[in-house]
């Protein structure tokens, strides 16, 4: 029987995401999600539908894992020199926990900054992390970024908001 | 200021050797400002899909070259295009990219109103106008036209100068790679479906265009996406079946043969495709059901023709690129020497089952979107030349893979896919239509 995360669980889990992804601990990053879960950033303002309207990205766990090993590469040009990034989040909110279903919600605005050599670009976004638990761990089913300019002419970002 | 190139022909043309291209067509300014004058006038460029504008008063804003346009249904059905500014003090009349207009466009400023046909429809107070030649003058005429506008299968081109040849003459028999993608309907019909990525590029606009029938890159510049999506697949249980991502980024990396085998065709006026035989495209899966639609809709033999053509990258010069086979549409706006805005549209085939469009904008966003992997490598070999032909020592790219002088004057032709020919037709055509008319 699986004990149920409490509130402060749950947000200790994604402000940890957060850190991970700072510190660049991209496995451990990947360990969060489920074995079935995925990463979302639509490109449209309220989008529904992952499957027949494009995204910025919507990658199941092999697609993030080909981005993590990527960013190790050494032929890997548009990391030479590296990107770091920085999250400063504000504390998440609990939205829905369905205990029976282990089934939990968490909404979190943030800013983002990502930099490389000279340049260095701010996002604003919001974070919807819809997450489990399996094996009495925290794992994140989805975790949709819903960039406040989404439908913008974008340059590159190449890391992880 | 007096510039290198304004009325100069014979600077402009001493820029383009057969096997060399000088630095300015990718750093100068006012040669970018020629190219809007010149070049973008005197071509063919792609506005929009007739799809966007579907009911009378839909309009879509966008731009051709740097010049702000609009295009609208007007009452009769038909499809124009006219200069996105209010003749009164030039106020560009929409705020929305697209939207309904009803029956009239009414500018923000001084609420004057325009009929769908361009016609100034209203002008408040207009007493104030009488005594005068008002009625004469630009600004009774109305929004103007772009003077040249043709529909072709739903792909909406305009031209703005009276210099330049028609629309089919521009063309010729290119026209059959955007017949392949409409013809993969099975009712004949493309709409624009899935969103578009607008991917912002620190480079020149040609940079991009050269880079679409570049066949000695994607092995190296993919490798790190595509190949290592090939490492990590690897490492996946026996019997898992092959997902769709992996059977797009796969083909970046084959080796030099398929892309050598694969050909390119070169056209007249800088058009011209890849994979000719075979294209990164040909081995995806087949798609439940749609075999069979096509063979109801156009008989065995025809689906068969249709959809054995895998054209991989078709450049119609000089700004777009389609890819018939998975129905995209990039479209490489111009801003200034150095800037370039990257749109990648996706199409639906209509009657067609809704996993091709699936597949169609997983494909935009695997290697399309400012956060692809693919999109990120090849940006920075842009950025990273945009930087390094300000080196100086040397002011000359060169484009000489496999050339022969016999090459010059022929047209619809297929060579070995790595040629650099296509690339060496493009820029001909760039010295042809930037000094048409001097």
């Amino acid at each position: 029987m699986t004990t149920p995360p409490s509130d402060q669980q749950l947000v200790d889990f994604v402000l940890r995401e957060a850190r991970l992804l700072d510190q660049q601990r991209w496995e451990d990053w990947l360990d969060l999600f489920a074995e079935d879960g995925h990463y979302w950033m639509p490109v449209e303002w309220g989008q529904t539908d992952p499957r027949l309207t494009t995204s910025l990205m919507y990658e199941d766990k092999l697609l993030l894992r080909v981005r993590v090993e990527r960013l190790r590469g050494n032929r890997t040009y548009s990391q030479s020199p590296k990107s770091r990034c920085h999250h400063v989040l504000q504390v998440p909110q609990v939205d829905e926990r369905d205990d029976q279903a282990l089934a939990y919600s968490t909404w979190t605005p943030m800013h983002y900054v990502e930099s490389r050599a000279d340049e260095q670009t701010l996002y604003a976004a919001w974070a919807t992390h819809h997450l489990t638990v399996v094996d009495g761990k925290i794992k994140i089913r989805l975790k949709r970024v819903d960039l406040v300019n989404c439908d913008a002419a974008l340059g590159s970002i190449q890391l992880f908001l | 200021m007096i510039g290198k190139y304004r009325g100069n022909r014979q600077a402009i043309s001493a820029l383009v050797g057969e096997t060399e291209v000088h630095r300015d067509l990718y750093l100068d300014q006012e040669l970018f400002e020629l190219e809007m004058e010149h070049l973008f006038a005197n071509t063919w460029i792609y506005v929009g899909h007739e799809s966007q504008v579907a009911k009378t008063g839909d309009y879509y804003a966008t731009t051709i070259g740097t010049q702000p346009v609009i295009m609208v249904r007007d009452t009769e059905g038909a499809v124009r295009l006219f200069y996105n500014r209010c003749p009164h003090k030039g106020t560009r009349l929409t705020g929305e990219a697209c939207g309904n207009t009803g029956r009239f466009f009414r500018c923000p400023y001084h609420a004057w109103t325009f009929r769908l046909d361009g016609s100034l429809a209203g002008v408040p107070l207009k007493a104030g106008y009488e005594g005068t030649d008002f009625a004469d003058g630009l600004a009774a005429r109305g929004m103007t036209p772009v003077r040249h506008v043709h529909n072709y299968r739903g792909f909406v081109f305009g031209k703005l100068s009276d210099v330049g040849p028609g629309f089919e003459e521009f063309f010729g028999e290119s026209l059959t790679s955007i017949d392949n993608m409409v013809d993969r309907s099975p009712e004949g019909k493309l709409e624009v479906a899935g969103g578009v990525l607008r991917y912002m590029h620190n480079c020149n606009w040609k940079m991009l265009v050269e880079n679409q029938t570049d066949a000695c890159h994607p092995m190296i510049v993919h490798q790190s996406s595509a190949g290592t999506t090939v490492d990590v697949w690897k490492s996946a249980p026996a019997g898992t079946k092959k997902p769709m991502a992996v059977e797009i980024y796969a083909p970046f990396v084959s080796s030099y043969e398929f892309f050598q085998t694969m050909g390119i065709r070169v056209w007249d006026n800088g058009h011209g495709h890849t994979g000719v035989s075979h294209s990164i495209h040909s081995d995806y899966s087949a798609v439940p059901g749609y075999f069979e639609q096509m063979t109801a809709a156009y008989g065995e033999a025809r689906a068969k023709a249709i959809l054995n053509e895998n054209r991989h990258n078709t450049v119609y010069f000089p700004n777009i690129m389609v890819k018939g086979p998975i129905q995209l549409l990039r479209l490489f706006k111009p801003i200034a020497a150095d800037r370039t805005l990257v749109e990648s549209w996706a199409f639906r085939l209509v009657g067609a089952p809704d996993m091709l469009l699936e597949r169609t904008v997983m494909y935009n966003r695997l290697v399309n979107a400012p956060t692809s992997v693919v999109g990120h490598d090849d940006l920075e070999v842009y950025e990273r030349a945009q930087a390094g032909l300000h080196g100086n020592g040397n002011e000359w790219v060169n484009v000489q893979r496999l050339y022969a002088s016999s090459e010059v004057g022929q047209r619809n032709v297929v060579t070995d896919g790595t040629s650099e020919w296509q690339i060496r037709n493009q820029f001909r055509a760039w010295t042809k239509f930037m000094t048409m008319g001097l």
